[in-house]
């Protein structure tokens, strides 16, 4: 097995009314070739974030990296300047955003758009550009893509612009992908296209993929392993069907309970987790879970969880994370 | 002296069970374009809403299913008069709402609020939560002294699990889940009978989804209110409705109970609607299997003829593009307008 890419102790701070923010404190994870990465969370627990750093697409001011190594093809990515990141950029690593019309170019044609990337990274000649930007269109299911090259995004509905996204983000024959909520904004049954065609694609060219979302349902069907974060760490890693299985984590625990399932006895209440994530800026001592945890032990409150091994690739941050693997504690 | 809101709820709620609180009949709500040019455009008009009956019994959650643009949201504001009506009748305690007169929508507003699902947009950023919520005490004139007015204010912040000392805070200071509640606080002062509950539950965290969930289901219980429950999230709906009614393009396609829609489907749509829902589970998603849906929703500027769905539908018929198919009875709790159901007889040997 070959990690495509892997991240080691990143950290990626932020500066907000003269406090630190620790959106990302310290995330170490890889992924293997072909894979598909799900990484889970709320709004504000640093997915984006962390996927944002490895491409050096963090604003600064008022973001920095405070730490930390990405390798990729045996580069530290953030070691690069801003024009040899550009490299990587649609290249090697392709992006696919939660908003598909404001990550297009309103005033660009879809053609333009296509090509720009086939010819910085493949330096394709303008002819050979729109030849495989044609077969791109099609790949992804754009009816008449011949006569569409000459139009612009806003004639596109949602989904036929997240489909030019994908379109974009694998024409370069990227080894990675990374798609940001790629279907937050999107129908139900256009998410399901969307998704499968994504994956389809990913498969077929043995592409890996990051995805970041908070919904469960799209993890459960989509992806081989799992990252869960909360508050800026991961607290839980493993594959689907061992968290799903055996969720070692009283967040992750929390969240599975709290979702309504479709498939689930509606007579049942729903558990929420109580209370809110914390201020990233002021973090509690301890476990950051811990106000919110109804396992919480004396040490959760002194002391931040050290990474316990539950068995296969299953690990979890939690002081009671065996008790709750091997269900002593519900 | 107060009553206090719950005992009054209950008051009200001890006489009848099988009530029908809200009746729609054939409701249509076109948005017209090119406004401008009447003599040439004459009949061209968004049909957000195209011809749709139903009925809310008092007490029950009515769940309102269906993609961004099917017309749910547009619905849910007419049944308000928060959008007037083109053409057909809504009805509230057997009083028409589409023809009622200033005094009695007056008193409608009092029995039937609503719930927005942005709480970021829906709360005036300049304004105290705590005057917020008592504003339409006010309004109305239900309040005689301040002491009565603040007491109900206080009871309201209670109500929905936010502490009455945080009244003169403003919006900003709140998070998403804290907001919804002032929101609902909000919906509550009047002691609304009929409450539209507009995805309120989309912007949130799925954390906190879960409790504004139990909260809503909380009230209900306590202060017997009626809920139309409107939500792109299925398995939301199916958790808290009694009954829900699926909308395509305009139309309501089905309306059954949670369990019959889910076990049983009877519209094409639908099929592909839940089979689109991912579930929680590796296990079932990797033997699971799925009715796609293909193509594209068709513009409500220029719906399909006959069946609105017959241009995506994987099971469609000669007749389904000229004729258009009404709700007709599967059973007393289950109903669907495909021509292809069994309340369509003759169709039955074309599946």
């Amino acid at each position: 097995m070959n990690g495509i890419i892997e991240v080691n102790n990143l950290k990626t701070y932020f500066r907000s009314e003269g406090k630190i923010v620790k959106a990302v404190d310290g995330v170490s994870y890889n992924i293997q070739e072909g894979e598909t990465l799900a990484v889970v969370g709320e709004s504000g627990c640093g997915k984006s974030v962390s996927a944002l750093s490895i491409l050096g697409l963090v604003p600064n001011p008022p973001g920095w990296i405070e730490g930390g190594e990405v390798m990729f093809e045996g580069q530290n990515l953030l070691d690069l300047s801003d024009s040899e990141i550009r490299k990587f950029r649609g290249g090697k690593i392709g992006m696919v955003f939660q908003e598909p019309m404001s990550a297009l170019n309103p005033v660009m044609s879809i053609e333009r758009q296509m090509t720009e990337g086939l010819r910085l990274h493949l330096r394709m000649t303008k002819s050979q550009a729109r030849d495989r930007a044609i077969e791109l269109l099609e790949m992804v299911g754009i009816p008449d893509a011949g006569s569409q090259l000459s139009r612009y995004p806003h004639l596109f509905s949602g989904g036929m612009r997240q489909r030019l996204m994908i379109a974009m983000a694998v024409s370069c024959q990227p080894k990675l992908i990374i798609a940001d909520e790629p279907t937050t904004a999107l129908d139900v049954t256009v998410q399901a296209q969307i998704l499968d065609l994504l994956k389809q694609i990913c498969k077929e060219n043995n592409v890996a993929l990051m995805m970041i979302t908070h919904n469960l349902g799209i993890v459960a069907r989509y992806a081989d392993r799992i990252n869960v974060m909360y508050a800026g760490k991961i607290i839980e890693q493993g594959t689907a069907r061992e968290i799903f299985r055996n969720p070692s984590h009283p967040y992750t625990v929390g969240l599975l309970r709290s979702v309504p399932r479709l498939d689930g006895n509606r007579d049942l209440q729903l558990e929420p987790i109580e209370g809110q994530p914390p201020d990233l800026s002021e973090l509690p001592v301890g476990c950051y879970f811990n106000p919110r945890c109804r396992f919480a032990i004396d040490k959760c409150a002194t002391e931040y969880p050290q990474t316990t091994d539950i068995g296969g690739t299953h690990t979890s941050s939690c002081w009671v994370a065996e008790d709750l693997a091997s269900g002593v504690v519900q | 002296m107060t009553q206090s809101i719950v005992d009054s709820a209950r008051d009200e709620s001890a006489s009848k069970n099988d009530e029908v609180l809200v009746d729609v009949k054939d409701l249509k709500v076109h948005f017209p374009v090119g406004a401008g040019m009447k003599f040439w455009n004459e009949n061209k008009a968004v049909k957000a809403v195209d011809g749709v009956s139903f009925e809310i019994k008092r007490g029950e959650t009515l769940g309102l299913v269906g993609e961004s643009g099917c017309g749910k949201s547009t619905l849910g504001r007419a049944l308000l008069r928060l959008l007037p009506a083109t053409s057909g009748d809504v009805r509230f305690k057997g009083t028409s709402i589409t023809n009622a007169n200033r005094r009695e929508l007056q008193d409608f507003r009092r029995k039937a609020q609503i719930i927005f699902q942005d709480p970021y947009g829906s709360l005036d950023p300049r304004q105290k939560v705590g005057d917020i919520v008592g504003e339409p005490l006010l309004v109305h004139n239900l309040t005689k002294t301040k002491r009565e007015y603040r007491l109900r204010v206080a009871e309201l912040f209670e109500l929905v699990g936010l502490n009455p000392s945080n009244s003169s805070r403003y919006p900003h200071e709140f998070s998403g889940g804290q907001r919804q509640r002032i929101g609902i606080a909000r919906a509550l002062a009047m002691t609304p009978e009929f409450i539209v509950c507009d995805e309120p539950v989309s912007a949130l965290d799925v954390s906190i989804q879960a409790q504004i969930i139990n909260l809503l289901e909380k009230l209900q219980d306590e202060l017997n209110l009626t809920y139309l429950f409107i939500a792109h999230d299925l398995s939301v709906v199916r958790h808290i409705s009694d009954r829900i009614a699926v909308m395509y393009l305009g139309n309501v396609v089905e309306v059954a109970t949670p369990e019959v829609l889910y076990e049983n489907p009877a519209h094409p749509y639908t099929q592909a609607l839940l089979s689109a829902v991912p579930l929680p589970d590796p296990d079932l998603e990797a033997t699971r299997e799925r009715v796609p849906l293909i193509g594209e929703l068709p513009s409500p500027l220029n719906p399909p003829t006959g069946c609105v769905f017959n241009t995506r539908c994987p099971i469609v018929v000669d007749d389904c593009p000229k004729i258009s198919p009404e709700l007709r009875n599967l059973t007393d709790q289950h109903s669907v307008a495909c021509l292809q159901s069994e309340g369509y007889g003759p169709y039955q040997t074309t599946k």
